[in-house]
């Protein structure tokens, strides 16, 4: 292995070892407030009229309910990461390294795929006594959850090269992601809405992952799978380009 | 530990070359084009007044600060555009007491190890360290858990874990205590016996006085003096004289002008050594009858060279520095 390589593994087991640290908080407990949702929900919609032919509400929800957290949690991983080490003032031991921005830009990305890819499965695997979930499409799965993670990891990563304290990110967190995700048709098939909220939905890029990442379970979908996968694509090459700027020019990490 | 400092035929004589820095923050200059060279295997103390520009000029070095204008390469890599190179070759303690909460010692110090593309092959290297740095007890402990002075004994380690031939310490001792000050400098002189550069900044003037071959003084944003540090001690041409006068009795008139300051009821004389010899303070007080108690007379150190250069004591903040 290369000094360059081993660099970028050094930052991504450093980040993965981060997070695994602290485990009861970035995984256990995003699985526990999804199954309270998904015990809450279901119980409440029971009864009603399936809402993709031959699945039910439950089967429904638990789909969305896992790509919500994915992207919360990506978000949460790489935003509080770089914040607490800015904070801390750690950061410079980074900074100092022989580190290239390519380096530290897969090594957050990848810890909070990985971060992602347990809380995923800990929850589908938690909701297997309540849920019947098939697979239509495992690669349509794989690709809307990396572009997703990728997406909300790098958007993390910009929030936290941006914010000066913890008040900016809880802040792009509760204004802009829980919104975001809540109105994404998590809980509901987006057909249900108003034509103006329908038409807004469309805007939304959570709405294309969480939708994009269903198909793959139901083969069944509000989009075609095509869009979602080209919405999800555009926002992951965006927030990419925008998270890699401000990391070659260090832009609010240098002074 | 084996340096990798160790001339070769193509190694270039520099170990830092600083050309041209300049900063500037808004409308406040805080460098003013330095520039100068700190040659390899020496040990070299850049001083200055709170706010000379010492700290962004290592900042500058060290890749955390975007110089405005100007250059530096380490060992003949440039900071910036081989900066991978530089880096490798550099090893910083920054001033602040800074640590990552969810690690412990020895394995946040084999994650900085990696971070320089150095594996399994450093980690007895770590261990000595711990061991010269009196934190072998402490290795499987969380950061969180150490005291300041301990926390500041990492950072040593921390910046020496991928063995650099070229050092910076910024303020390393500010805070800790004499054992543990004298435990950092005989390290730190090992090392630098083995060959590797080492640059100090310090508050303590007689570390700088007792440890550096070489000193640069920098003085709102400018290098004020940069000397062999005997050179600096031997230019300047005063000495002092500490005198107690019998009964509290007053200084002739014609004597008052060379009084400094009063120190435990002495009053401190600067003397010019080629217009007041000592000899005439003592036949101007036999002349007026005044008897002598005690006396004393000191060379002049670091810290009177300092003030005569910049105007300010160590620790005061120079003028136009940012607030």
């Amino acid at each position: 292995m290369s000094p360059d390589q081993l660099g970028f593994v050094t930052l991504l087991k450093k980040e993965v070892m981060r997070f695994w640290s602290v485990l009861g908080q970035t995984v256990i407990a995003p699985v526990i407030t999804a199954l309270l949702y998904l015990l809450v929900f279901a119980q409440a919609m029971k009864g009603r009229a399936p809402v993709y032919p031959g699945v039910g509400y439950g089967e429904f929800l638990v789909p969305g309910l896992v790509m919500m957290t994915v992207i919360q949690n990506a978000f949460a991983n790489t935003s509080s990461s770089l914040t607490q080490s800015k904070m801390m003032g750690n950061l410079v031991f980074l900074q100092m390294a022989p580190l290239g921005p390519l380096e530290w830009f897969g090594a957050y990305i990848i810890a909070a795929l990985f971060r992602c890819m347990l809380v995923a499965c800990a929850m589908l695997l938690v909701t297997v006594p309540f849920v019947h979930l098939p697979i239509h499409a495992p690669l349509a799965l794989l690709v809307m959850f990396v572009l997703s993670a990728g997406s909300l990891a790098a958007l993390g990563l910009i929030a936290g090269i941006v914010a000066e304290k913890f008040d900016h990110i809880a802040a792009f967190t509760n204004f802009f992601i829980t919104p975001l995700s809540f109105l994404s048709g998590v809980f509901y098939s987006v057909h249900a809405l108003p034509p103006l909220w329908f038409k807004a939905s469309h805007f939304n890029p959570f709405f294309y992952m969480i939708d994009g990442f269903r198909y793959g379970f139901f083969g069944h979908a509000d989009v075609p799978i095509l869009y979602s996968v080209l919405w999800s694509f555009g926002f992951f090459a965006l927030a990419s380009a925008v998270c890699m700027w401000m990391l070659v020019t260090g832009y609010k990490l240098k002074r | 530990m084996t340096s990798t400092s160790a001339p070769t035929a193509a190694a270039p004589a520099s170990a830092i070359e600083i050309r041209g820095i300049r900063k500037r923050y808004g409308a406040l200059e805080a460098l003013r084009g330095v520039s100068f060279d700190i040659r390899r295997g020496e040990f070299f103390a850049l001083l200055g007044p709170n706010g000379a520009g010492k700290s962004t000029l290592i900042s500058i070095i060290s890749g955390l600060v975007h110089a405005s204008e100007g250059s530096v390469s380490v060992l003949g890599h440039d900071t910036v555009r081989d900066y991978r190179a530089a880096r490798r070759r550099l090893g910083v303690v920054p001033q602040e007491l800074v640590f990552d909460p969810f690690f412990k010692v020895r394995d946040m110090l084999r994650i900085q190890a990696g971070y320089y593309g150095c594996g399994k092959e450093v980690w007895p290297w770590i261990d000595e360290m711990l061991e010269r740095l009196d934190l072998s007890a402490k290795a499987n402990v969380s950061m969180r858990a150490l005291s300041g002075g301990m926390k500041r004994r990492v950072l040593i380690a921390q910046a020496l874990v991928h063995k650099p031939p070229v050092v910076i310490l910024d303020e390393p001792t500010a805070g800790v205590d004499v054992e543990l000050r004298r435990t950092t400098w005989a390290f730190m002189s090992d090392l630098h016996r083995q060959g590797t550069t080492v640059v100090l900044t310090t508050h303590y003037l007689e570390e700088a006085q007792e440890l550096c071959s070489r000193i640069a003084i920098l003085d709102r944003g400018s290098v004020a003096v940069i000397e062999p540090t005997q050179h600096l001690l031997a230019r300047h041409p005063y000495r002092f004289l500490r005198i107690k006068l019998v009964d509290g009795a007053q200084l002739p008139e014609g004597l008052m002008p060379l009084v400094t300051g009063e120190v435990n009821g002495a009053l401190e004389l600067k003397l010019e050594t080629s217009r007041n010899p000592i000899g005439g303070v003592f036949d101007a007080l036999r002349t007026a009858g005044i008897g002598i108690e005690d006396v004393h007379t000191r060379e002049p150190d670091l810290e009177d060279i300092f003030i005569e250069l910049t105007g300010h004591p160590v620790g005061a903040v120079a003028a136009g520095a940012p607030k």
